[in-house]
């Protein structure tokens, strides 16, 4: 079996679900995103994410809104699908 | 001890045996509660100052229980103990130079993994922590079950669930703190461990530190530090350290860059351990109350529909319950106060007489009857802050701020300008680029801040009558308009190129607490008026005095003079030198120009109140120039001197009042000069 693809969070879908991977973007971000929760290997959900603007994710039962640019650095593996597509 | 009494803590003997002082630290993520816990526990005996040498606010409070005094200092609100921001520095330096006794932690009980990674970092620190499991009623609405004994047992330190809200928890929570300071030996918590891949490469850093880390640091803590990449600490570190020590140091590191994510990594396999046994969560899918009013709230279209609605709301209670509540102020109370001085004074020297009822009543207090409006800004801004939605309103409000080279975050000190530009300075520091800080502090002083509204708020009504809230909202519009161009320049020019990270946490939706709100409100309120008896009072007597002086008459006076001198400045902006004075004396504090008019123009008709009085003399078309102006004017001396502090730059906060300077006299000579053109308001 490959190792599955690793997709950069703001390329995930709403209402996808999804395992961080690697985390790029230094240790000053790294820690600050551990300290909110997101840290390697915590699952994240994707409540809202329209292509441009912030990404809102929730992780550790918290709701985290995150730039573009950091979104981007945050890798991901997205987990099967469990839930329809939401038409946003 | 003047402060309230937690429940079964006011015991008699407190007084006589208050032999035991315990120095508490109350430490927590943001939106967890900790003021309100705090608020209970400290009640009226809080004192407000500032970290020596930090702009962070320090709280503490003194508490008897049991003939035990406790000393509780409240710590800023921090996600974690690195020395990302000022904040997180300030939290574990008290901790670690001033040793308190005990930490007090407050964790959100509906977040609570998150949560725990402070307290991870907590007890990699020496010092017993007690943890608080605050809005156990949240979690329980969320379907979160948490089993406080069982974390207990598991993290192996006390334990005490809360709902502060209800004022639940509370005692028990002191009686753990005084419970634990008599045994301190019998602290042994369970310590999270760096995951297994750098477990060698901390125990080499380790052993390298051997012997030269000074007290009070540890060694154990700072090799956890130096592998998170801490700057303050890498930076002591290496000074501390012989240079070969520091060079094979710093090339472990350099070969460990990814140590940082096993640190966490660690730190969260600990708390997966240790909240197993202690927490259901409920099956996923469950659409919670959050959920469904951010469909609505962070809704790129109709959030920011929301949002607008909300800001016309407060503009349009403003106008309609508080502003009229202060026109009474000043003719029902002011100005009767004023005629019964005039005739109590009788007999009395006359400079006394008109210094109390020209200078006093007529200057600061005038001021005072805008204590009304104040309320209505605090509530609301309390309320937003309290339920949990301006931390929406800052997202929503992400894509128009990267306009201006900002993002979301700087939305929430601008939005703090509206109560007082002082703040809003001070709150940039949670942008966490410099350059993003220092944009947004030079934004700052465009926000129109309280004591602006108030002058719109005196004199639109007068000038405009049913067109006032029109004007107001477009001198409003007209600083927006005017912060976003500004923003905008400086973004393409000074600031190219720089870009800030964007990290924040929108917390749940919570019903908001009366008592935060009443105590926010009348702490903001109570300060105001304490500026308006002290520095604001000094600025009426002297504007009084030197407006009346050498006399007879305001025309013959030392200001009239002075103003005078200003004229041709003033004639282009189609104002006189009253005005003018008042602009100048605006500088003091914004409050002032007010004050200042009271004395110029209050004199003259009775029950119409310094708003009509003035609306007989001066034309409209020179008072929106006025309004314009002041609008736009020079930041008042505390905002310039909270930015010089802020930025530690004398050349960034004078470029910043000069840009406005330079603004207010261009508003203020094309709306005067437009409205001639259009020939209007003459």
């Amino acid at each position: 079996m490959n190792q599955p693809a690793h997709v950069p969070l703001d390329r995930l879908p709403v209402g996808s679900q999804a395992v961080v991977r690697q985390l790029g973007g230094g240790k000053e971000l790294a820690n600050r995103l551990a300290a909110m929760g997101l840290s390697l290997g915590s699952s994240i959900k994707v409540l809202q994410n329209r292509g441009q603007g912030p990404v809102l994710v929730l992780v550790r039962d918290t709701r985290i809104a995150l730039g573009r640019g950091e979104a981007m650095k945050i890798l991901t593996e997205e987990l099967p699908g469990e839930r329809p597509p939401t038409t946003a | 001890m003047n402060g309230r009494q937690p429940p079964h803590s006011a015991s008699p003997r407190a007084a006589q045996t208050s032999e035991r002082q315990l120095l508490v630290g109350l430490a927590g993520q943001p939106n967890v509660g900790k003021s309100t816990i705090f608020n209970l526990l400290t009640g009226l005996s809080q004192h407000v100052g500032n970290w020596p040498g930090k702009t962070v606010e320090r709280k503490e409070g003194r508490l008897v229980h049991d003939g035990v005094q406790l000393r509780i200092v409240d710590l800023p609100g921090t996600y974690s103990l690195s020395a990302n921001s000022e904040e997180e520095r300030v939290a574990r330096d008290f901790i670690l130079h001033e040793r308190p006794d005990v930490v007090v932690m407050i964790a959100d009980a509906s977040a609570l993994e998150r949560n725990l990674y402070l307290l991870a970092e907590l007890l990699a620190l020496p010092t017993p922590v007690v943890l608080g499991l605050n809005m156990m009623d949240v979690a329980e609405a969320q379907g979160i079950r948490v089993e406080p004994h069982v974390l207990q047992a598991a993290l192996g330190l006390p334990v005490i669930p809360l709902v502060a809200t209800r004022n639940e928890g509370v005692a028990e929570l002191i009686g753990a703190v005084d419970a634990l300071t008599r045994d301190p030996a019998a602290f042994q918590p369970a310590r999270p461990v760096i995951a297994e891949p750098h477990r060698e490469v901390m125990a080499q850093v380790h052993e390298l530190l051997g012997g030269q880390v000074p007290a009070p640091y540890r060694e154990d803590w700072v090799a956890l530090k130096l592998l998170e990449g801490d700057a303050e600490i890498t930076e002591l570190a290496m000074a501390w350290l012989p240079e070969d020590c520091a060079g094979e140091i710093a090339r472990i590191l350099g070969a460990h860059e990814d140590a940082v994510l096993d640190i966490a990594g660690g730190r969260y396999e600990w708390i997966a351990r240790m909240v197993r046994a202690a927490v259901v969560h409920p099956a996923l899918g469950q659409i919670s109350l959050t959920d469904r009013l951010d469909r609505i709230a962070v809704h790129p279209f109709w959030g920011l529909l929301l949002l607008l609605g909300i800001f016309s709301l407060l503009f349009w209670l403003t106008f309609t319950v508080a502003v009229p509540i202060q026109r009474w102020l000043d003719v029902a109370v002011i100005e009767r106060l004023q005629g019964g001085l005039i005739e109590a004074m009788m007999g009395t020297p006359a400079w006394l007489s008109a210094l109390l009822v020209d200078g006093v009543l007529g200057g600061a207090g005038i001021v005072v009857t805008f204590v009304p409006i104040l309320i209505v800004f605090f509530t609301a801004l309390a309320l937003l802050e309290e339920t949990g939605y301006l931390a929406r309103a800052a997202y929503v409000m992400d894509r128009f701020m990267h306009f201006l080279g900002l993002h979301g975050k700087s939305f929430l000190p601008l939005f703090l300008g509206f109560g007082c530009n002082v703040p809003a300075v001070m709150g940039a520091r949670v942008i966490d680029s410099r350059s993003g800080r220092l944009l947004t502090i030079l934004l700052a002083p465009l926000v129109p801040c309280s004591a602006r509204l108030l002058i719109l708020a005196l004199l639109a009504p007068a000038f405009f009558g049913d067109l006032a809230l029109v004007v107001a909202v477009s001198l409003v519009a007209l600083n927006i308009l005017v912060l976003a161009l500004v923003g905008i320049t400086l973004n393409h020019t000074l600031f190219r190129g720089q870009h800030a990270a964007f990290i924040m946490e929108l917390p749940l939706y919570h019903r908001p607490n009366p008592e935060s709100i009443g105590y926010f409100v009348w702490s903001n309120t109570w300060a105001f008026l304490r500026r308006a008896g002290s520095i604001i009072l000094l600025v009426a007597v002297v504007v009084w005095a030197l407006s009346s002086y050498p006399g007879p008459g305001v025309e013959q006076s030392y200001l009239a003079r002075f103003g005078h001198s200003l004229a041709p400045v003033g004639e282009l902006m189609g104002m006189d030198w009253r005005l003018l004075v008042a602009l100048l004396s605006s500088f003091i504090a914004k409050e002032n120009a007010i004050a200042t008019l009271g004395v110029l123009y209050g004199a003259g008709g009775e029950g119409a109140g310094l708003a009509g009085t003035m609306a007989t003399v001066v034309s409209p078309a020179s008072a929106l120039a006025f309004l314009a102006v002041s609008m736009l004017f020079i930041p008042c001396a505390a905002t310039v001197a909270v930015m010089y502090q802020e930025t530690r730059s004398w050349r960034w906060t004078l470029f910043g009042v000069g840009l406005l300077l330079l603004i207010a006299f261009g508003a203020g000579v094309i709306v005067y000069q437009g409205a001639r053109w259009l020939g209007v308001g003459l």
